[in-house]
Protein backbone atom coordinates (compact mmCIF):
# COMPACT_ATOMS: atom_id res chain seq x y z
CA UNK A 1 0.00 0.00 0.00
CA UNK A 2 1.18 3.23 -0.84
CA UNK A 3 0.15 7.00 0.04
CA UNK A 4 0.93 9.93 -2.20
CA UNK A 5 0.34 13.62 -1.44
CA UNK A 6 1.67 16.77 -2.01
CA UNK A 7 2.84 19.77 -0.20
CA UNK A 8 4.14 22.86 0.08
CA UNK A 9 6.01 21.80 -3.54
CA UNK A 10 7.32 18.42 -2.45
CA UNK A 11 5.85 15.01 -4.11
CA UNK A 12 5.78 12.57 -1.47
CA UNK A 13 4.95 8.65 -1.77
CA UNK A 14 4.86 6.72 1.57
CA UNK A 15 5.54 2.78 1.36
CA UNK A 16 2.96 2.02 4.24
CA UNK A 17 4.58 -1.47 5.03
CA UNK A 18 8.32 -0.60 4.86
CA UNK A 19 7.75 2.52 6.48
CA UNK A 20 9.95 3.98 3.17
CA UNK A 21 9.20 7.90 2.43
CA UNK A 22 9.80 9.14 -1.14
CA UNK A 23 10.56 12.40 -2.25
CA UNK A 24 9.91 12.43 -5.82
CA UNK A 25 8.89 14.58 -9.01
CA UNK A 26 6.43 15.09 -11.01
CA UNK A 27 6.91 12.68 -13.52
CA UNK A 28 8.01 9.63 -11.00
CA UNK A 29 4.40 11.21 -9.16
CA UNK A 30 2.52 10.47 -11.60
CA UNK A 31 4.33 6.97 -12.69
CA UNK A 32 3.85 5.58 -9.40
CA UNK A 33 0.00 6.30 -9.48
CA UNK A 34 -0.23 4.53 -13.26
CA UNK A 35 1.99 1.90 -12.05
CA UNK A 36 0.10 -1.15 -11.24
CA UNK A 37 -3.14 -0.23 -13.04
CA UNK A 38 -1.22 0.26 -16.92
CA UNK A 39 0.92 -1.68 -18.82
CA UNK A 40 4.44 0.17 -19.18
CA UNK A 41 3.62 0.40 -22.69
CA UNK A 42 0.28 2.46 -21.76
CA UNK A 43 2.22 4.57 -18.85
CA UNK A 44 5.20 5.49 -21.32
CA UNK A 45 2.31 6.56 -23.90
CA UNK A 46 0.47 8.84 -21.17
CA UNK A 47 3.24 10.63 -19.51
CA UNK A 48 4.89 11.26 -22.64
CA UNK A 49 1.53 12.88 -24.09
CA UNK A 50 1.03 14.84 -20.62
CA UNK A 51 4.52 15.94 -20.43
CA UNK A 52 5.18 16.85 -24.07
CA UNK A 53 5.79 20.14 -23.48
CA UNK A 54 9.10 19.24 -21.20
CA UNK A 55 12.14 18.07 -23.35
CA UNK A 56 13.47 15.91 -20.79
CA UNK A 57 10.54 13.17 -20.89
CA UNK A 58 10.85 10.96 -23.27
CA UNK A 59 10.13 6.96 -23.80
CA UNK A 60 13.44 6.36 -22.60
CA UNK A 61 13.58 8.59 -19.77
CA UNK A 62 10.00 6.86 -18.65
CA UNK A 63 11.62 3.21 -18.95
CA UNK A 64 14.09 4.19 -16.82
CA UNK A 65 12.13 5.60 -14.46
CA UNK A 66 9.98 2.42 -14.37
CA UNK A 67 13.36 0.67 -13.74
CA UNK A 68 13.72 2.52 -10.93
CA UNK A 69 10.23 1.97 -9.15
CA UNK A 70 10.69 -1.87 -10.08
CA UNK A 71 14.25 -1.89 -8.22
CA UNK A 72 12.28 -0.31 -4.99
CA UNK A 73 9.73 -2.44 -5.62
CA UNK A 74 11.79 -5.95 -5.35
CA UNK A 75 13.92 -4.08 -2.47
CA UNK A 76 10.70 -4.00 -0.48
CA UNK A 77 10.53 -0.04 -0.45
CA UNK A 78 7.75 0.41 -2.89
CA UNK A 79 4.88 -2.00 -3.06
CA UNK A 80 5.52 -3.81 0.05
CA UNK A 81 2.78 -6.16 1.63
CA UNK A 82 1.10 -6.20 4.87
CA UNK A 83 2.97 -9.49 6.75
CA UNK A 84 2.23 -8.07 10.29
CA UNK A 85 -1.12 -8.67 11.12
CA UNK A 86 -0.15 -11.93 12.91
CA UNK A 87 2.26 -10.08 15.27
CA UNK A 88 -0.38 -7.70 16.79
CA UNK A 89 -2.25 -10.41 18.41
CA UNK A 90 1.12 -12.20 19.38
CA UNK A 91 2.51 -9.37 21.26
CA UNK A 92 -0.01 -8.19 23.22
CA UNK A 93 -0.85 -12.19 24.19
CA UNK A 94 3.11 -12.47 25.22
CA UNK A 95 2.69 -11.12 28.80
CA UNK A 96 0.61 -8.99 31.44
CA UNK A 97 3.59 -6.91 32.01
CA UNK A 98 2.77 -3.05 32.97
CA UNK A 99 5.45 -0.41 32.60
CA UNK A 100 3.29 3.05 33.03
CA UNK A 101 1.06 4.31 35.34
CA UNK A 102 -0.53 7.73 35.53
CA UNK A 103 -1.19 8.28 38.72
CA UNK A 104 -4.55 10.58 39.95
CA UNK A 105 -2.89 12.10 42.93
CA UNK A 106 -5.43 14.71 42.95
CA UNK A 107 -9.21 14.61 41.94
CA UNK A 108 -9.57 18.20 42.67
CA UNK A 109 -8.16 21.22 40.57
CA UNK A 110 -7.52 25.11 41.45
CA UNK A 111 -8.74 25.98 38.14
CA UNK A 112 -12.59 25.86 37.10
CA UNK A 113 -11.75 25.40 32.81
CA UNK A 114 -15.31 24.30 31.37
CA UNK A 115 -13.39 22.47 28.88
CA UNK A 116 -11.90 19.94 30.85
CA UNK A 117 -11.94 16.35 30.03
CA UNK A 118 -11.63 15.22 33.59
CA UNK A 119 -14.44 17.79 34.93
CA UNK A 120 -12.22 20.06 36.67
CA UNK A 121 -10.44 16.86 37.82
CA UNK A 122 -13.51 15.23 39.69
CA UNK A 123 -13.88 12.27 36.59
CA UNK A 124 -17.36 12.93 37.60
CA UNK A 125 -16.87 11.74 41.07
CA UNK A 126 -16.22 13.04 44.33
CA UNK A 127 -13.00 15.82 45.20
CA UNK A 128 -10.15 13.55 46.42
CA UNK A 129 -6.80 13.58 47.07
CA UNK A 130 -4.12 10.11 47.15
CA UNK A 131 -2.83 8.78 50.07
CA UNK A 132 0.97 8.32 50.23
CA UNK A 133 0.12 4.80 50.94
CA UNK A 134 -1.47 4.44 48.10
CA UNK A 135 0.83 6.21 46.03
CA UNK A 136 3.63 4.30 47.51
CA UNK A 137 1.46 0.94 46.93
CA UNK A 138 0.92 2.01 43.46
CA UNK A 139 4.80 2.39 43.08
CA UNK A 140 5.52 -1.48 44.36
CA UNK A 141 2.34 -2.94 42.23
CA UNK A 142 4.31 -1.31 39.31
CA UNK A 143 7.34 -2.75 40.13
CA UNK A 144 5.51 -6.34 40.87
CA UNK A 145 3.76 -6.14 37.48
CA UNK A 146 6.48 -5.16 35.28
CA UNK A 147 8.46 -8.04 34.48
CA UNK A 148 11.89 -8.06 33.26
CA UNK A 149 11.07 -4.27 32.23
CA UNK A 150 13.75 -1.30 32.97
CA UNK A 151 12.52 1.62 32.15
CA UNK A 152 9.40 2.16 33.94
CA UNK A 153 7.15 5.38 34.07
CA UNK A 154 4.95 7.38 36.89
CA UNK A 155 2.99 10.26 35.71
CA UNK A 156 1.55 12.72 38.04
CA UNK A 157 -1.89 13.51 37.18
CA UNK A 158 -5.03 15.38 38.36
CA UNK A 159 -6.89 17.06 38.39
CA UNK A 160 -4.21 19.63 39.69
CA UNK A 161 -1.04 17.21 40.93
CA UNK A 162 0.89 20.28 42.86
CA UNK A 163 -2.64 20.27 44.84
CA UNK A 164 -0.86 16.97 46.43
CA UNK A 165 2.70 18.13 45.65
CA UNK A 166 3.73 16.11 49.58
CA UNK A 167 2.56 12.97 47.99
CA UNK A 168 4.45 13.54 44.64
CA UNK A 169 7.69 14.28 46.37
CA UNK A 170 7.34 11.36 48.77
CA UNK A 171 6.40 8.79 45.84
CA UNK A 172 9.14 10.09 44.29
CA UNK A 173 11.98 9.46 46.89
CA UNK A 174 10.41 6.34 47.53
CA UNK A 175 10.09 5.06 44.34
CA UNK A 176 14.32 6.16 44.13
CA UNK A 177 14.69 4.24 47.44
CA UNK A 178 13.83 0.61 45.51
CA UNK A 179 14.60 1.48 42.09
CA UNK A 180 18.41 -0.32 42.28
CA UNK A 181 17.73 -2.86 44.26
CA UNK A 182 14.57 -3.80 41.55
CA UNK A 183 16.43 -3.00 39.09
CA UNK A 184 14.19 -0.30 37.10
CA UNK A 185 14.95 3.11 36.03
CA UNK A 186 11.76 5.34 36.59
CA UNK A 187 10.89 8.10 34.73
CA UNK A 188 8.33 10.56 36.15
CA UNK A 189 6.33 13.26 34.37
CA UNK A 190 4.31 15.91 36.54
CA UNK A 191 1.36 17.90 34.40
CA UNK A 192 1.01 21.04 35.62
CA UNK A 193 -2.03 23.91 35.51
CA UNK A 194 1.29 26.24 36.84
CA UNK A 195 -0.66 28.09 39.68
CA UNK A 196 1.07 26.37 42.50
CA UNK A 197 4.84 26.55 40.56
CA UNK A 198 7.38 28.15 42.97
CA UNK A 199 10.97 27.55 43.27
CA UNK A 200 10.95 24.58 45.12
CA UNK A 201 8.78 22.53 42.92
CA UNK A 202 11.00 24.02 39.60
CA UNK A 203 14.52 22.52 41.68
CA UNK A 204 12.85 19.14 42.73
CA UNK A 205 11.28 18.68 39.08
CA UNK A 206 14.53 19.33 37.49
CA UNK A 207 16.45 17.16 39.94
CA UNK A 208 13.29 14.06 39.75
CA UNK A 209 11.38 14.56 36.86
CA UNK A 210 12.69 13.42 33.01
CA UNK A 211 9.52 15.22 31.99
CA UNK A 212 7.10 18.47 32.35
CA UNK A 213 3.73 18.83 30.90
CA UNK A 214 2.76 22.60 31.49
CA UNK A 215 -0.78 23.81 30.38
CA UNK A 216 -0.91 26.98 28.32
CA UNK A 217 -3.23 27.66 25.47
CA UNK A 218 -1.32 30.25 23.37
CA UNK A 219 -2.49 34.07 23.55
CA UNK A 220 -3.99 35.36 26.51
CA UNK A 221 -7.49 35.96 25.42
CA UNK A 222 -7.56 32.54 24.34
CA UNK A 223 -6.14 30.91 27.46
CA UNK A 224 -8.03 32.85 29.71
CA UNK A 225 -11.46 32.11 28.05
CA UNK A 226 -11.16 28.72 29.71
CA UNK A 227 -8.98 28.53 32.17
CA UNK A 228 -9.97 30.53 34.87
CA UNK A 229 -10.05 30.20 38.99
CA UNK A 230 -13.53 29.58 40.56
CA UNK A 231 -13.79 33.25 41.05
CA UNK A 232 -13.83 33.36 37.12
CA UNK A 233 -10.41 35.29 36.96
CA UNK A 234 -8.28 34.17 34.20
CA UNK A 235 -4.92 32.25 34.87
CA UNK A 236 -2.74 33.50 32.34
CA UNK A 237 -0.39 36.36 33.43
CA UNK A 238 0.21 34.34 36.84
CA UNK A 239 1.37 31.57 34.99
CA UNK A 240 3.08 32.44 32.12
CA UNK A 241 6.51 33.66 34.12
CA UNK A 242 6.41 31.10 36.12
CA UNK A 243 6.23 28.74 32.93
CA UNK A 244 8.59 31.20 31.39
CA UNK A 245 11.17 30.18 34.46
CA UNK A 246 9.94 26.81 34.85
CA UNK A 247 11.25 26.33 30.84
CA UNK A 248 14.29 28.00 31.05
CA UNK A 249 15.40 26.39 34.40
CA UNK A 250 14.81 22.94 32.48
CA UNK A 251 18.07 23.36 31.09
CA UNK A 252 18.16 20.48 28.36
CA UNK A 253 15.61 18.44 30.16
CA UNK A 254 12.25 17.32 28.35
CA UNK A 255 9.22 19.30 28.76
CA UNK A 256 6.36 20.70 26.68
CA UNK A 257 4.06 23.68 26.90
CA UNK A 258 0.60 21.90 25.77
CA UNK A 259 -2.61 23.74 24.87
CA UNK A 260 -6.23 22.78 23.71
CA UNK A 261 -7.82 24.39 20.70
CA UNK A 262 -11.60 24.21 20.24
CA UNK A 263 -13.55 25.55 17.89
CA UNK A 264 -13.72 29.35 18.87
CA UNK A 265 -9.32 29.42 18.19
CA UNK A 266 -9.34 27.15 14.74
CA UNK A 267 -6.50 29.99 14.12
CA UNK A 268 -4.53 27.71 16.48
CA UNK A 269 -1.35 28.36 14.53
CA UNK A 270 -1.34 31.93 16.80
CA UNK A 271 -1.57 30.52 19.89
CA UNK A 272 1.29 28.04 19.04
CA UNK A 273 3.33 31.01 17.35
CA UNK A 274 2.66 33.02 20.44
CA UNK A 275 3.89 29.97 22.99
CA UNK A 276 7.43 30.28 20.68
CA UNK A 277 7.22 33.79 20.90
CA UNK A 278 7.18 33.81 24.78
CA UNK A 279 10.62 31.35 24.48
CA UNK A 280 9.10 28.08 25.06
CA UNK A 281 10.12 25.67 22.52
CA UNK A 282 9.05 22.22 23.36
CA UNK A 283 5.13 22.72 22.28
CA UNK A 284 1.98 20.76 22.16
CA UNK A 285 -1.41 21.80 20.51
CA UNK A 286 -4.23 19.39 21.04
CA UNK A 287 -7.59 19.48 19.88
CA UNK A 288 -10.27 19.49 22.46
CA UNK A 289 -11.99 16.43 24.16
CA UNK A 290 -15.54 17.06 24.44
CA UNK A 291 -19.51 16.17 23.94
CA UNK A 292 -20.24 17.29 20.28
CA UNK A 293 -22.80 19.24 21.49
CA UNK A 294 -20.32 21.89 23.45
CA UNK A 295 -20.42 25.03 22.11
CA UNK A 296 -16.81 25.05 21.61
CA UNK A 297 -16.63 21.06 19.89
CA UNK A 298 -15.23 21.44 16.68
CA UNK A 299 -17.45 20.78 13.86
CA UNK A 300 -17.45 19.32 10.47
CA UNK A 301 -16.61 22.56 8.66
CA UNK A 302 -13.92 23.38 11.17
CA UNK A 303 -11.78 20.55 9.18
CA UNK A 304 -10.31 22.71 6.04
CA UNK A 305 -9.28 25.39 8.41
CA UNK A 306 -7.60 23.09 10.60
CA UNK A 307 -5.94 21.28 7.74
CA UNK A 308 -4.63 24.85 6.61
CA UNK A 309 -3.66 25.85 10.29
CA UNK A 310 -1.69 22.19 10.12
CA UNK A 311 -0.09 23.36 6.90
CA UNK A 312 0.79 26.90 7.95
CA UNK A 313 2.17 25.25 11.12
CA UNK A 314 4.92 23.12 8.95
CA UNK A 315 5.96 25.80 6.80
CA UNK A 316 6.73 28.27 9.88
CA UNK A 317 8.41 25.93 11.65
CA UNK A 318 10.84 25.47 8.33
CA UNK A 319 11.17 29.18 8.03
CA UNK A 320 12.10 29.33 11.72
CA UNK A 321 14.30 26.71 12.05
CA UNK A 322 16.27 28.97 8.80
CA UNK A 323 16.47 32.01 10.69
CA UNK A 324 17.74 30.25 13.36
CA UNK A 325 14.44 30.16 16.13
CA UNK A 326 13.20 26.70 16.02
CA UNK A 327 10.61 25.11 18.10
CA UNK A 328 9.31 21.83 18.17
CA UNK A 329 5.68 20.44 17.60
CA UNK A 330 4.92 17.40 19.51
CA UNK A 331 3.13 16.02 17.04
CA UNK A 332 5.30 16.98 14.17
CA UNK A 333 8.13 15.04 15.73
CA UNK A 334 9.00 11.98 14.06
CA UNK A 335 11.80 10.04 13.85
CA UNK A 336 12.22 8.16 10.62
CA UNK A 337 15.61 6.40 11.68
CA UNK A 338 15.05 5.51 15.54
CA UNK A 339 11.31 5.47 15.37
CA UNK A 340 9.71 2.63 16.71
CA UNK A 341 9.31 -1.24 15.45
CA UNK A 342 6.14 -2.61 14.10
CA UNK A 343 5.65 -4.43 17.43
CA UNK A 344 4.85 -0.89 18.78
CA UNK A 345 3.21 0.70 15.59
CA UNK A 346 0.67 -2.20 15.78
CA UNK A 347 0.11 -2.52 19.53
CA UNK A 348 -0.49 0.75 19.96
CA UNK A 349 -0.36 2.91 23.35
CA UNK A 350 -0.75 0.37 25.63
CA UNK A 351 -4.01 1.14 27.27
CA UNK A 352 -5.58 -1.27 29.34
CA UNK A 353 -2.20 -3.44 28.91
CA UNK A 354 1.10 -2.06 29.86
CA UNK A 355 0.10 1.57 30.89
CA UNK A 356 -3.08 2.26 33.43
CA UNK A 357 -4.47 5.06 35.19
CA UNK A 358 -4.62 5.00 39.34
CA UNK A 359 -7.43 7.27 40.81
CA UNK A 360 -7.19 8.22 44.99
CA UNK A 361 -9.49 5.31 45.76
CA UNK A 362 -6.48 2.60 44.46
CA UNK A 363 -9.12 2.02 41.24
CA UNK A 364 -7.42 0.85 37.97
CA UNK A 365 -8.21 2.03 34.66
CA UNK A 366 -6.99 1.43 31.15
CA UNK A 367 -6.37 5.30 31.18
CA UNK A 368 -6.51 8.56 32.78
CA UNK A 369 -9.53 9.26 30.05
CA UNK A 370 -11.58 6.35 31.55
CA UNK A 371 -11.41 7.47 34.70
CA UNK A 372 -14.63 7.80 36.73
CA UNK A 373 -16.34 5.22 33.57
CA UNK A 374 -17.25 1.99 35.86
CA UNK A 375 -17.83 -0.03 33.09
CA UNK A 376 -13.88 0.15 33.09
CA UNK A 377 -12.90 -0.38 36.46
CA UNK A 378 -9.85 -3.18 36.22
CA UNK A 379 -9.30 -3.63 39.17
CA UNK A 380 -7.17 -2.03 42.30
CA UNK A 381 -3.34 -1.80 42.94
CA UNK A 382 -3.69 -4.38 45.97
CA UNK A 383 -5.49 -6.82 44.18
CA UNK A 384 -4.40 -6.80 41.01
CA UNK A 385 -6.09 -6.50 37.67
CA UNK A 386 -9.46 -8.65 38.44
CA UNK A 387 -11.57 -7.42 35.51
CA UNK A 388 -9.84 -9.63 33.03
CA UNK A 389 -12.89 -8.75 30.52
CA UNK A 390 -11.69 -5.18 30.23
CA UNK A 391 -8.02 -5.86 30.23
CA UNK A 392 -8.46 -8.65 26.91
CA UNK A 393 -10.97 -5.68 25.53
CA UNK A 394 -7.70 -3.86 25.35
CA UNK A 395 -5.61 -6.59 24.32
CA UNK A 396 -7.41 -7.08 21.10
CA UNK A 397 -6.78 -3.12 20.11
CA UNK A 398 -4.47 -2.78 17.71
CA UNK A 399 -4.17 -1.82 14.20
CA UNK A 400 -5.72 -4.21 13.09
CA UNK A 401 -8.66 -4.11 15.27
CA UNK A 402 -10.83 -2.10 12.91
CA UNK A 403 -12.41 -3.12 9.07
CA UNK A 404 -12.00 1.12 8.75
CA UNK A 405 -7.80 0.87 9.25
CA UNK A 406 -7.64 -1.98 7.09
CA UNK A 407 -6.32 0.04 4.13
CA UNK A 408 -5.59 2.83 5.45
CA UNK A 409 -2.05 4.55 4.96
CA UNK A 410 -1.87 6.08 8.07
CA UNK A 411 -2.17 2.53 10.11
CA UNK A 412 1.22 1.94 11.25
CA UNK A 413 1.97 6.20 12.33
CA UNK A 414 -1.51 6.06 14.75
CA UNK A 415 -1.97 2.11 15.47
CA UNK A 416 -5.73 2.14 15.18
CA UNK A 417 -5.70 5.39 16.99
CA UNK A 418 -6.89 5.98 20.66
CA UNK A 419 -9.23 3.79 22.32
CA UNK A 420 -10.84 6.58 24.44
CA UNK A 421 -11.84 8.71 21.48
CA UNK A 422 -13.51 5.98 19.93
CA UNK A 423 -14.96 4.98 22.96
CA UNK A 424 -16.69 8.88 23.21
CA UNK A 425 -16.97 8.75 19.52
CA UNK A 426 -19.04 5.61 18.75
CA UNK A 427 -19.25 3.94 22.06
CA UNK A 428 -16.78 1.43 21.05
CA UNK A 429 -13.15 1.14 22.05
CA UNK A 430 -13.11 -0.92 18.50
CA UNK A 431 -14.94 2.03 16.72
CA UNK A 432 -13.20 4.71 14.46
CA UNK A 433 -13.37 8.86 15.32
CA UNK A 434 -13.27 9.74 11.75
CA UNK A 435 -12.58 13.17 12.73
CA UNK A 436 -9.22 12.72 15.06
CA UNK A 437 -8.37 10.07 12.23
CA UNK A 438 -8.60 13.15 9.79
CA UNK A 439 -6.47 15.74 12.32
CA UNK A 440 -3.99 12.56 12.22
CA UNK A 441 -3.28 12.00 8.71
CA UNK A 442 -2.89 15.83 7.73
CA UNK A 443 -0.31 15.78 10.72
CA UNK A 444 1.30 13.26 9.53
CA UNK A 445 1.72 14.42 6.15
CA UNK A 446 2.83 17.66 7.69
CA UNK A 447 5.72 15.78 9.75
CA UNK A 448 6.86 14.13 6.90
CA UNK A 449 6.73 16.99 4.95
CA UNK A 450 9.11 19.02 7.44
CA UNK A 451 11.56 15.85 6.84
CA UNK A 452 11.92 15.95 3.20
CA UNK A 453 12.26 19.28 3.38
CA UNK A 454 15.06 18.98 6.23
CA UNK A 455 16.83 16.45 3.92
CA UNK A 456 16.29 18.56 0.82
CA UNK A 457 18.27 21.14 2.73
CA UNK A 458 21.05 18.91 4.08
CA UNK A 459 21.52 18.18 0.35
CA UNK B 1 17.83 7.53 -9.24
CA UNK B 2 17.11 10.53 -11.17
CA UNK B 3 13.46 11.09 -10.39
CA UNK B 4 13.20 9.54 -6.72
CA UNK B 5 14.91 10.32 -3.91
CA UNK B 6 14.21 7.61 -0.91
CA UNK B 7 15.18 8.61 2.82
CA UNK B 8 17.15 6.78 5.12
CA UNK B 9 14.33 4.89 6.96
CA UNK B 10 13.76 2.15 9.65
CA UNK B 11 13.13 -0.83 7.99
CA UNK B 12 9.94 -1.98 9.59
CA UNK B 13 9.75 -5.25 8.34
CA UNK B 14 13.49 -6.04 9.56
CA UNK B 15 12.16 -4.13 13.15
CA UNK B 16 9.70 -7.63 13.30
CA UNK B 17 13.29 -9.67 14.23
CA UNK B 18 14.39 -7.77 17.29
CA UNK B 19 11.97 -5.33 17.63
CA UNK B 20 8.82 -6.12 20.58
CA UNK B 21 11.46 -5.32 23.79
CA UNK B 22 8.86 -2.98 25.21
CA UNK B 23 11.75 -0.56 26.37
CA UNK B 24 9.99 2.45 24.75
CA UNK B 25 7.89 5.45 26.12
CA UNK B 26 4.53 4.71 26.53
CA UNK B 27 3.04 6.40 23.74
CA UNK B 28 0.35 8.73 25.55
CA UNK B 29 2.84 9.94 28.64
CA UNK B 30 4.75 12.39 27.22
CA UNK B 31 2.65 15.24 26.15
CA UNK B 32 -0.63 14.72 24.62
CA UNK B 33 -2.90 12.96 26.79
CA UNK B 34 -5.61 12.98 24.16
CA UNK B 35 -4.91 11.91 20.81
CA UNK B 36 -1.75 9.76 20.96
CA UNK B 37 -0.48 8.32 18.08
CA UNK B 38 2.98 5.69 17.70
CA UNK B 39 5.12 7.56 15.10
CA UNK B 40 6.29 10.17 17.01
CA UNK B 41 8.07 7.27 19.98
CA UNK B 42 11.61 6.74 19.67
CA UNK B 43 13.23 3.29 20.16
CA UNK B 44 14.72 2.15 23.14
CA UNK B 45 15.85 -1.29 22.35
CA UNK B 46 19.41 -1.27 22.56
CA UNK B 47 19.62 -4.74 20.96
CA UNK B 48 18.36 -3.69 17.53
Amino acid sequence: MIHQYKLNGYSIVLDTCSGSVHSVDDVAYDIIAMYKEKSADEIVSDICEKYKDREDVTPEEVRLCLDDIAELERGGKLFSKDIYEGLAFDFKNRSNDIKALCLHVAHTCNLNCEYCFASQGKYHGERAIMSLETAKRAIDFLVEHSGARHNLEVDFFGGEPLMNWDVVKKTVEYARSIEKEKNKNFRFTLTTNGVLVNDEVIDFCNREMHNVVMSLDGRKEVHDRFRVDYMGNGSYDKIVPLFQKFAKARGGKSYYVRGTYTHLNTDFTKDIFKMADLGFTELSMEPVVCAPDDPYALTKEDLPVLFEQYEILAKEMLKRKKEGRPFTFYHYMIDLTNGPCIYKRISGCGSGTEYMAVTPCCVLFPCHQFVGDEKYSMGNIWDGVTNEGVRDMFRSCNAYARPECKDCWAKFYCSGGCAANAYHATGSINGVYEYGCELFKKRMECAIMIKVAEDEEND
Amino acid sequence: MKRIKTLETRDLCKSAVKGGCGECQTSCQSACKTSCGVANQQCENSNK
